[in-house]
């Protein structure tokens, strides 16, 4: 028989820490995660405002189930908003009305609601943007962009289903509206649409069909996306923008414990108080302004939520085509802007990562973030992408363009169908340019430093301004500037005198890599870089100094 | 990967990126913050921390107290957003500023009294070495040839084979989500002599009821009858329809001889673009405008697409008066209604 002592374990860390320890081996793991460095920069919150959107939307959509009636049954309602009192409705769209005024906080919820939607599908779009101009994309967070390109998709979507199922005057005209795009696909267009309806339109289904889709099946693969959206994030370490102390195989920032808990922490808080307060003051989506949907009524001026106005748009600038083969009808004036235009969009999105790592050759990873000007071309590319966007957005407003300004709603429509032509590689040919100028510069004032304001009089007459060298940390990020070779031409002939059975292929992708490397301004070698500054040192004793 | 004894960044040697090859900088001197020497600072910004998470504390509770004290029937004007329910306004901005200020003390926190040395933490590259690479690829290796999957091609092909059709049943179970589409996307409840009632008031309607230029909405006398039966709104979707005056001598055109009833004509209200229901008439012009995608029709001339998306032009209902004087219809519509479709042909 023996005795066994128990032993205090908590006796050299705290006693929760220990606890868990003693069960889950975690001491290793958590010590690491909580020393964490994460780089600091603005741009690095547009994802963070998307997550915390996402959080927002979770709890206020979880307050509103609680309320809301998923149902197309017909009531009369009689709640206290008076101008309704009395009227035939949806539960649906009666129990929006009692959530809006009659729950208290409840109108509070649904705005929170709503307006988190809206920034959640902004931050992404914006998030997208910061990713995409600084290169972040590239090996190894391949994964990571196309799984931000299925978020941004579905996000549109789920606000879209989120949207409609008030079963307002406007969001059943945005179910009109997709069903009969749905009815337009070829072969399967009929059936998909009587099925998913239950029938014809409106039917008696669909609003609870869509409320599973809206608060299960999106949302659940939206949280399981996320997760592994941020596992990636931490188990690769953030990137971060070139500067002093930072190289490819560091990062440099803040440790999560305690900085960033306080910092991204508090941001949460700050997004949520700021979505709320806005939500206090702010209406948004007055359903009992538009009234109960009937089939047989629209109002004039109907808009969209922002993120759904650029498809809008593709649909209402569409030259009306149609055709008929052997007695089937083929809509090319639905399936161009809502089928084709959005599926060339989010593909081409998804293997852009790919398609530049093609051009370019380059397979090494990248931890260190692009200055978008110092990517002249990819940053032209998502400039041009981003103003054909514009364009169908702006396509999408066309009536409200057309009655603020007093324009002929017929010449708006017909200017917008040559403009989305003719804007994105305007556009593309002015950023490139913008790029390059800015590329000069940095150049320029590695070179011959910064124009200091200061101007001199010399004795003959002459003025100058005299220029003075960067600070270390300027030129550090000046200097953090990775240009890319074009790829040279392959043979066509092998060393072993062999037709190169790919020089075709290759010839292509050469072209395509001049085309997308060869305008670049090259950074000041170190040896430049050198010359220069002695040049300035020795300038400088001479009493000479280097002016335009 | 000791971070702090060396000068040289890690990844960096001689001061050019070990990776990129691109020259490397040591970090700048760090200037220290007012707090970080000044005692008085540093309790100034605790005093300041402190004060924001007290006020969020005192509005939540505020928040709580409002949602029971404050009437939610009253209406407050607040410039420049319009009246707003006065419960739902103090209850929201106190929750709102209580959740604000706690993220901004943390915030202010974080930024005074923590501490803002920027440090460096070592990444390691993402590919494994080419031995646990190798391993790795071993390791697939033995587990197929241990299966024999490579080996027995009967177990590889019918495997494959069962695999691709298990899902098929779940597809299918989702037959009943609706009926086939038969004809109905052809057929509204129109037919012979169905009389013509107002939209929202279903009065039958006599032709000295609309004026010249003038425009009403209508429907079948029956749709409320057909809608109490099917209990949905299915075929006003369908079944609407308008009705417009237009002086015999400006018809140019219409899809049938006769249809008209002394210059009154009928035609869907449901665009046969997307199927928005159709609702600005311009009387002048006789154009219909729909406010969804601004696709126009002329009325005078067949119901034609004059601008915009849509492809084919507005059905006309061909009508007449019954003995009684009122407007029924000769029939139904003589092609679908609403959008295209497949099979529309």
């Amino acid at each position: 028989m023996s005795t066994v002592t128990p032993t205090d374990t908590t006796a050299t860390s705290g006693g929760a820490a220990s606890w868990v320890d003693d069960r889950l081996h975690a001491s290793g793991g958590l010590s690491k995660l909580l020393k964490k460095v994460f780089p600091d920069h603005w741009s690095f919150m547009l994802g963070e405002v998307a997550l915390y959107s996402f959080i927002i939307l979770l709890l206020s959509g979880t307050y509103l189930t609680l309320w809301f009636k998923p149902s197309m049954t017909e009531v009369i309602y009689n709640g206290s908003y008076m101008p309704l009192k009395g009227i035939k409705m949806s539960e649906a769209y009666a129990s929006t009305l009692d959530i809006s005024f009659d729950v208290r906080a409840g109108l509070l919820m649904r705005q929170i609601h709503h307006w988190a939607a809206l920034f959640f599908l902004a931050a992404m779009s914006v998030h997208l943007m910061r990713v995409f101009f600084t290169g972040a994309f590239r090996k190894p967070r391949e994964m990571n962009w196309v799984i931000g390109t299925v978020l941004l998709t579905l996000g549109i979507l789920e606000g879209f289903a989120g949207y409609s199922l008030p079963d307002d005057l406007l969001s059943g005209t945005g179910l009109r509206i997709a069903q009969g795009i749905m009815q337009a696909i070829p072969l399967v267009g009929t059936y998909l649409a009587m099925f998913l309806f239950g029938g014809e339109f409106p039917g008696n289904d669909f609003i609870s069909r869509l409320y599973s889709v809206h608060i299960l099946l999106i949302p659940g693969i939206l949280l399981a996306l996320v997760t592994v959206h941020l596992i990636m994030v931490f188990y690769q370490k953030h990137t971060q923008f070139p500067g002093a102390g930072r190289t490819e195989s560091n990062v440099v920032g803040f440790r999560l414990y305690p900085i960033y808990m306080a910092k991204a922490g508090g941001f949460f808080f700050i997004v949520f108080g700021v979505t709320t307060l806005i939500s206090a003051l702010v209406a948004i989506n007055p359903i009992w302004l538009y009234g109960p949907y009937t089939p047989s009524q629209v109002t004039a001026g109907s808009q969209p939520d922002w993120y759904m106005g650029w498809l809008d748009g593709a649909v209402r600038i569409m030259p009306n085509w149609e055709t008929n083969v052997l007695g089937h009808t083929i809509s090319w004036n639905l399936l161009v802007p809502a089928l084709v235009i959005p599926g060339i969009m989010f593909t081409s999105m998804g293997l852009y990562p790919w398609i530049e790592a093609w051009v370019s050759g380059d397979k090494r990873e990248h931890n260190l973030l692009d200055r978008p000007r110092n990517a002249a071309t990819r940053t032209s590319l998502g400039a041009m992408a981003l103003s054909f966007y514009m364009m169908l957005w702006f396509s999408g407003d066309n009536d409200i363009i057309a009655t603020a300004f007093h324009l002929s709603i017929n010449q708006i429509t017909l200017a917008l169908r040559v403009l989305i032509f003719v804007v994105p590689p305007v556009v593309f040919i002015i950023t490139k340019r913008i790029c390059l100028g800015l590329q000069r510069k940095d150049r320029e004032t590695l070179l011959h430093g910064y124009e200091s304001g200061q101007v001199l009089r010399l004795p003959h007459g002459e003025f100058i301004e005299i220029h003075k060298p960067v600070s270390l940390e300027e030129k550090a990020v000046l200097m953090g500037k990775a240009d890319i070779a074009p790829l040279p031409a392959p043979l066509a002939i092998d060393a072993n005198g062999v037709a190169n059975p790919k020089a075709k292929a290759g010839a292509i992708r050469t072209r395509m890599s001049a085309w997308f490397y060869a305008d670049n301004v090259a950074a000041p070698t170190a040896l430049e870089l050198a010359e220069a500054e002695e040049h300035a040192l020795h300038g400088a004793s001479h009493g000479e100094i280097s002016s335009h | 990967m000791n971070e702090l004894t060396s000068n040289e960044p890690i990844g960096s040697k001689d001061g050019i990126d070990v990776v990129s090859g691109l020259p490397v900088y040591p970090l700048g001197h760090h200037e220290p913050r007012r707090a970080d020497i000044d005692p008085r600072a540093a309790k100034r910004a605790e005093r300041q921390v402190a004060l924001m998470f007290a006020v969020s504390a005192l509005s939540i509770v505020g928040a709580i107290i409002a949602y029971i004290k404050v009437p939610n029937t009253t209406l407050i004007y607040v410039p420049p957003f319009g009246p707003v329910n006065a419960n739902h306004l103090s209850v929201g901005l106190l929750f709102g500023l209580g959740i604000f200020l706690i993220g901004t003390g943390a915030i202010h926190w974080a930024k005074k009294l923590m501490p803002d040395v920027e440090v460096s933490e070592e990444r390691h590259t993402y590919t494994s070495s080419p031995e646990d690479k190798a391993a790795f690829g071993q390791v697939i290796r033995e587990g197929k040839e241990a299966s024999g999957f490579g080996e027995y091609k009967l177990i590889r092909r019918t495997l494959l084979g069962a695999m691709a059709l298990f899902p098929l049943p779940l597809i299918v179970f989702l037959r009943d989500l609706g009926p086939m589409p038969g004809t109905k996307l052809r057929e509204t409840i129109w037919e012979k002599d169905v009389a013509l009632v107002t939209d929202a008031t279903y009065r039958k309607i006599r032709p000295e009821d609309i004026p010249v230029g003038g425009l009403v909405n209508a429907v079948p006398a029956n749709l409320l009858a057909v809608e109490e039966e099917e209990g949905n709104l299915n075929q006003r979707g369908k079944a609407s329809i308008i009705l417009v005056r237009i002086d015999p001598a400006n018809i140019v055109s219409q899809q049938g001889e006769g249809w008209d009833y002394q210059g009154i004509l009928a035609y869907s209200k449901i665009c046969t673009h997307v199927g928005c229901p159709i609702s600005l008439y311009q009387q002048r012009t006789h154009h219909l405008l729909c406010p969804c995608h601004q696709s126009t029709f002329d009325l005078s001339d067949s119901g034609n697409v004059v601008f915009g998306p849509a492809a084919r032009r507005m059905p006309q209902l061909p009508i007449t008066v019954d003995a009684e004087g009122y407007l029924v219809a000769q029939s139904d519509f003589h092609e679908p209604i609403g959008p295209s479709f497949w099979e529309r042909g």
